[in-house]
C-alpha cells in the first residue's frame, strides 16, 4: 500500500490538490535501478532504431561519468538506484479520449484536461501518464495544413528522419548529467513540427502526470518551427503525494527557424516530493521569436533554466519566470540567453517569492560573444520575501566579450515592505487580503504576458501556496 | 452638546524609543473641522500615523476612541473598517495593482460586504469627475508614477469613496499648485457633513481658506501649545511659529 495522501510526511500542507493517484497496477514497470540492461530494455521495448539505442547507451556512460552539480539546491539525497526508470500504464497512445482507459481519464478529468480542449481553447492536447504519451490529437484543419504534434516516441516511429536530423542538436548528450541521463531513458514527451508560415493561432497544450511511487519521468520533447511559422505550446504539469521523492528530468529542445515565433509556456505544479531538474533550451535563427514563459510553483527542488541561442541576426529571445517556494521547498530558476551574432536582442524578467520558510533562487547568465556587436538585452529579476524565515538569493552572471552592446541590468530582493501593508491595511483590507494584493502585483507583470485561462490559474495557484503560508 | 466623535486623550507615542507626542489631548465633535498647524518635524506625521495604528508608531499612554470605543487595541485594517481615515503625506506605491482593483476592494472591506460593479462604477465616477480626474487613471498601478499632486487626489478619491467618518489629513496641501489646491479643497468639501469631523493636519495656512476650520491648535514638538479659533491661523501666517517656539530657543541659548 502507498502512504495516503493525508499522512505524507514530506508535504506538510495539504493544500496541493492533485496529491491522489490512482491504485492500478501498471502494464510495464522495469525494476529500480539504472543500468545498461535497463536501458536495452527500454529500447527493445520501443522497438527503436539502432541509432537511437546506442545514443542512449552513450548517454548512461556520461551520466555515470560525471559528478553530481555542486551548485544549485541539494541533490545528495536523490537515489538513483530506486527509481523506476520505466513505468507504462497502457499500451497504447489514443487520439480518441474515449479509448484512453477509465481511471487514466478520470484522473485527467479531476485536472479538468480535457474540458479545454472540448470548450475549443486549445488547438491539440497530449497527456502523458508516467513514462508513456497516453493521449494525443490534434485540430483537424492544422493536420491538414502539415502540423505534426504526436508523442516523440511515435514521432520516432513514424518520422524517423526528422527525428534524427533535430534530436540532441540543441541539447548535446553529455551537456550536463541530467540531460545526459535523460538521453539515456527519455520516454514520451512531444514532437511538434510546425511547417512553413504556418500559424498555430491557439496553444497546443501537453499534461504531464506522475501516478506511481517512486519513478522518474523523463520526456523528451522536440519542436521544430519552419520558416515564418508561429506556435504557442503549454505543459503543465502535477504528481501526487507520496512518501518518497519523484524525478521528473525532462529535456526540451526548440529550434526556430528564421522568422519563426514561438512561445513555450510551463505552469509547473508538482507535488512537494518531486526533484525538478530538466533542460530546456533554443535556438533562434534569422529574426526568430523565442519566448519561454516559466512558472515554478511545485516540487521539492527545481533546477531549470530555460535557454535561447541566438544564432542569427535579428534574433529575439525572452524569459519570463516566476517561482514561488513555499515550506521544505527550493525553486532554483532562471535564464540563460546567448548572443551568438550580432544584432540579437534578449529580455529576461523574473520574479521570485519565497514563503513560509521557503527558497528561491534566481540563476541566469547572459552571454554576447566577441563580434555580435548591436546586441541590447535587459534583464529584471526581482525577489519577494513574505516573512523573515524564507529566503531568497539572485546569482545573474554576465559574460560580455563584446564591447558595442547594450545591456540593462536591474535586480531587487525586498520583503512585503512595512508601508505597502500600511497602507492597505489603512483602507480596511486586512493583513492577509493586503499581503496577496501586494504579491498578485509583484508578479503582474509576468502573469499579464499569459493567455487568460493560465492567467487565472497562475493566480489560484500562488494564492493558494499564500493560504497555507499566511493563514 | 452632542457626544464627541472623536477623542485624543493625553496620548504619547514614541518612534524607536524617541517621545515624539508628549500628552496630546483633542476631541472632535460631529460636524466639525479642527486644525493642526505645526512646523517640519514637530510630530504631525507622527501623530496621524499613530491614530491609524502604523505598526512602527507605538502608544504607550493615553487613548484614542472612535464613536466612544478605545480603538488603540486594534489593527489599521479594523480602525478604518469602524471608519477612520488617513490621507497619507507620502502615498506608497504599490506596482502591479490596479487603482480600480484596489479600490473596490477597499470600498467592499469598508463596506463590510461585496459591492456591486455597476454601483462601484457609479460612485467612482462621479468623483473622478469631480475631482477632475480622467476615467482612465484608474487602470494605473497604485500610487506607481504619480506626480505628487496625483496622489494627493487620489488620497481625496478614496475619502470619497470610503465615505469614513473621521477624516485625519496629513499635509494634503502642500506641493499642490493652486488649481490642484482648490479642487482638492473641493473635495473635503464635499465630503465634508454634519455626521463626520475632520482634522486637517498642516504647515500652511493657505489651504484653511478654502476648508474653515473651527479650532485651529499649534503643535510644537509634540504638544499642542495653543488653541483658537480661525483667526489662529492668520496671526501664524504673519508671526511664523517663532513666537511659540520659546521653550526651544532658551535650550539653544544655554547649551
Ligand atoms: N520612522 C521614524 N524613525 C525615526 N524618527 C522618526 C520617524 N518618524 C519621525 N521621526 C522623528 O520624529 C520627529 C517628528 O517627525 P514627523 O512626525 O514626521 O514630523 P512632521 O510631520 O511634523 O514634519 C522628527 O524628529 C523625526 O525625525
Ligand atoms: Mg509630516
Amino acid at each position: 500500500m502507498t502512504t495516503p495522501a493525508s499522512e505524507a510526511p514530506v508535504t506538510p500542507r495539504s493544500e496541493y490538490e492533485f496529491g491522489f493517484h490512482d491504485d492500478v497496477e501498471a502494464l510495464v514497470k522495469l525494476p529500480k535501478g539504472l543500468s545498461h540492461e535497463v536501458v536495452n530494455t527500454i529500447s527493445d521495448i520501443k522497438d527503436e532504431p539502432e541509432w537511437m539505442r546506442k545514443l542512449r547507451l552513450k548517454a548512461l556512460d556520461h551520466f555515470n561519468a560525471r559528478p553530481m552539480p555542486e551548485w544549485g539546491g541539494e541533490l545528495g539525497d536523490i537515489d538513483f538506484n530506486d527509481i523506476h526508470y520505466y513505468v507504462r500504464a497502457t499500451d497504447r497512445d489514443e487520439s480518441d479520449w474515449e479509448d484512453v482507459p477509465d481511471y487514466i481519464k478520470d484522473t485527467y478529468d479531476k485536472l479538468g484536461i480535457p474540458e479545454a480542449e472540448k470548450q475549443g481553447l486549445l488547438a491539440g492536447v497530449g497527456a502523458q501518464y508516467d513514462s508513456e504519451v497516453v493521449y494525443h490529437n490534434i485540430r483537424e484543419d492544422l493536420e491538414e495544413k502539415g502540423v505534426l504534434f504526436l508523442g516523440t516516441d511515435q514521432a520516432l516511429r513514424e518520422y524517423p528522419d526528422l527525428v534524427k536530423e533535430y534530436f540532441t542538436t540543441v541539447i548535446p548528450p553529455n551537456d550536463n548529467k541530467f540531460a545526459a541521463l535523460n538521453t539515456a531513458v527519455w520516454s514520451g514527451g512531444s514532437f511538434i513540427y510546425v511547417p512553413p508560415g504556418v500559424n498555430v493561432d491557439i496553444p497546443l497544450q501537453a499534461y504531464f502526470r506522475i501516478n506511481s511511487e517512486d519513478m522518474g519521468q523523463f520526456e523528451r520533447t522536440l519542436i521544430i518551427a519552419d520558416e515564418g511559422s508561429q506556435v504557442h505550446y503549454v505543459e503543465g504539469c502535477t504528481a501526487p503525494i507520496y512518501s518518497s521523492d519523484s524525478l521528473h528530468s525532462a529535456v526540451v529542445e526548440i529550434v526556430c527557424k528564421p522568422g519563426s515565433n514561438v512561445r513555450y509556456t510551463t505552469i509547473q505544479n508538482w507535488s512537494n516530493n518531486v526533484y525538478n531538474l530538466v533542460t530546456k533550451r533554443a535556438t533562434a535563427y534569422q529574426d526568430a521569436v523565442m519566448t519561454w514563459v516559466d512558472g515554478n510553483l511545485g516540487s521539492k527542488l527545481t533546477m531549470k533554466y530555460p535557454a535561447v541561442y541566438l544564432m542569427e541576426p535579428g534574433a529575439h529571445g525572452e524569459v519570463l519566470s516566476i517561482a514561488s517556494a513555499g515550506q521544505g521547498q527550493h525553486q532554483d530558476a532562471g535564464a540563460k540567453i546567448v548572443h551568438a551574432a550580432p544584432n540579437t536582442t534578449s529580455v529576461i524578467t523574473s520574479k521570485s517569492l519565497s514563503m513560509d520558510g521557503g527558497r528561491s533562487t534566481y540563476r541566469g547568465l547572459l552571454k554576447v560573444y566577441d563580434g555580435a556587436d548591436g546586441c541590447r538585452s535587459n534583464v529584471r529579476c526581482d525577489a519577494l520575501m513574505l516573512d523573515e524565515h524564507s529566503r531568497s538569493d539572485t546569482y545573474p552572471v554576465m559574460e560580455i566579450d563584446e564591447k558595442r552592446v547594450d545591456i540593462g541590468h536591474e535586480a531587487t530582493v525586498s520583503k512585503v515592505g512595512d508601508e505597502q501593508l500600511f497602507y492597505l491595511m489603512a483602507r480596511g483590507l486586512s493583513e492577509a487580503e493586503a499581503t496577496k494584493m501586494i504579491v498578485n502585483g509583484f508578479v503582474e507583470p509576468i502573469i499579464k504576458s499569459l493567455p487568460l485561462e493560465y492567467a487565472v490559474e497562475m493566480n489560484r495557484l500562488i494564492e493558494l501556496q499564500m493560504e497555507g503560508a499566511i493563514g | 452638546m452632542t457626544p464627541p466623535l472623536f477623542e485624543i486623550d493625553a496620548l504619547q507615542v514614541a518612534v524607536e524609543d524617541k517621545q515624539i507626542v508628549n500628552g496630546l489631548s483633542l476631541t472632535l465633535r460631529p460636524g466639525e473641522v479642527h486644525a493642526i498647524m505645526g512646523p517640519n518635524g514637530s510630530g504631525k506625521s507622527t501623530l496621524a500615523n499613530s491614530l491609524m495604528g502604523h505598526p512602527r508608531y507605538t502608544i504607550h499612554g493615553g487613548d484614542i476612541r472612535l464613536e466612544g470605543e478605545s480603538v488603540v487595541e486594534l489593527a489599521p485594517d479594523e480602525r478604518a473598517r469602524l471608519g477612520l481615515f488617513l490621507a497619507f503625506q507620502y502615498p506608497t506605491d504599490i506596482p502591479g495593482v490596479s487603482m480600480i482593483n484596489f479600490l473596490r476592494r477597499a470600498m467592499s472591506a469598508r463596506r463590510g460586504e461585496e459591492i456591486p460593479v455597476r454601483e462601484f462604477r457609479q460612485v467612482l465616477n462621479e468623483i473622478l469627475g469631480r475631482l477632475q480626474m480622467d476615467e482612465q487613471f484608474v487602470r494605473r498601478y497604485v500610487n506607481d508614477g504619480f506626480s505628487g499632486g496625483e496622489k494627493k487626489r487620489a488620497e481625496i478619491l478614496q475619502l470619497g469613496l470610503l465615505e469614513p467618518k473621521v477624516a485625519v489629513m496629513d499635509e494634503t496641501d502642500s506641493g499642490l499648485d493652486i488649481d490642484a489646491l482648490r479642487i482638492v479643497s473641493e473635495g473635503i468639501n464635499t465630503f465634508h457633513s454634519d455626521d463626520n469631523a475632520i482634522l486637517l493636519i498642516t504647515h500652511y495656512q493657505r489651504i484653511l481658506r478654502y476648508v474653515q476650520p473651527d479650532h485651529v491648535h499649534v503643535l510644537i514638538d509634540g504638544r499642542i501649545v495653543e488653541s483658537g479659533d480661525a483667526s489662529l491661523a492668520e496671526r501664524l501666517e504673519r508671526d511664523g511659529y517663532e513666537p511659540f517656539m520659546a521653550p526651544a530657543k532658551e535650550e539653544v541659548l544655554t547649551s
